[in-house]
């Protein structure tokens, strides 16, 4: 089992309501000096067997098809999330358990 | 009778109001499962409001591939009219059957409210009752309901007159060029946020200068369908 993670952004120049509610809060707790905000998605599919090219090119097909909108958004990154160490669950759930594979 | 089907999604909540609609302009509503390939034999179908997969994803993207999208938009491509409110717009936009896309409201907040809208388009299978030009009052309520498209595609459905209705006053949710409303190519498509089958009956419809709930101008569209499918017989 292996699990591929999928991110998913609004389109740059497309406006991100949420991103912007999310900076104005930000402002208020007094994290400042941020200037902007854009909020996206991240997707983890666990896969079963090997993540081969092929695998990740079915995710990427299916991310365009039904986890982003091309209207509105752009998938930034299809990658393979490495197993997490500790034995846990091994899950990607940090990015740094992410072993880039930009597509 | 003419026979209009409505689409219960799990999640929908307009669907019986938008039966009743159907009804009150003389129609029969033939209830269709979302789960179910088949339309039933239906002259025409609506997609209703509501939040449908509880809105996951994105708003309609996941209805967009419920068994009874597939013969709603084979029929739709060979010109059976559909129309889609609020939830349903969202639904015929993430289809492709429709251009552009809904994004939450530009100030975040759910707006409810009777809205007026300036019909631009009074050509379609669902708004022919209409005039060009004309004002009419129908409610909106929304939380996703900015309209967003490409500035080309804005171009595009501008020149070719398939922007159907516009807000007129307040823009309501932010959408783009204030379009509430489009439809496709042929005019047998037709999506707009805000909500006809609330206002077809005296006394449950927005105010009207007639004096309050009054307002019945949600019925043209449905008469403008029955109107629309007697002409093609």
């Amino acid at each position: 089992m292996a699990t591929i993670v999928v991110h998913v952004m609004p389109k740059p120049d497309l406006l991100d309501p949420q991103g912007k509610a999310v900076r104005a809060a930000l402002d208020r707790l007094g994290f400042t000096g941020v200037t902007d905000v854009r909020q996206g998605k991240r997707f983890e599919l666990t896969v079963e067997g090997e993540v081969t090219d092929e695998v990740l090119a079915r995710v990427k097909e299916a991310a365009e098809t039904l986890l982003s909108n091309p209207v509105i958004e752009d998938v930034v990154a299809v990658e393979k999330a490495e197993r997490c160490g500790g034995g846990g669950r091994g899950r990607g759930g940090r990015g740094r358990c992410c072993e880039g594979q930009e597509s | 009778m003419t026979r209009i089907g409505v689409v219960t999604f799990p999640g929908s909540l307009d669907d019986r109001d938008a039966a009743r609609a159907i009804g009150i302009a003389g129609a029969d509503a033939v209830e269709l499962w979302h789960g179910d390939a088949d339309l039933r034999g239906v002259d025409a179908v609506m997609l209703p409001g509501g939040f449908s997969y509880g809105d996951y994803l994105r708003a309609g993207a996941i209805s967009r591939f419920a068994p009874v999208m597939g013969p709603i938009v084979e029929a739709a491509n060979a010109g059976m009219p559909v129309l889609g409110v609020c939830n349903g717009f969202q639904i015929l936009c993430e289809s492709h059957l429709l251009p552009g896309a809904m994004i939450r409201n530009v100030h975040l907040h759910f707006v409810c409210r009777d809205q007026e809208l300036t019909v631009e388009n009074a050509e379609t299978a669902w708004t022919r009752e209409f005039e060009k030009g004309q004002r009419i009052v129908i409610p909106i309520k929304n939380q996703d309901g900015q309209y967003m498209a490409d500035d080309h595609t804005l171009d595009e459905i501008e020149a070719e007159g398939r922007v159907v209705f516009r807000y007129a006053g307040v823009n309501p949710n932010g959408s783009a060029r204030d379009i509430a409303g489009v439809t496709n190519a042929a005019g047998n498509v037709v999506g707009l946020m805000p909500h006809p089958e609330h206002a077809v009956e005296p006394g449950f419809g927005p105010d009207s200068a007639e004096g309050g709930r009054t307002g019945t101008d949600g019925l043209g569209f449905f008469r403008s369908v029955l109107e629309t499918l007697l002409a093609k017989a």
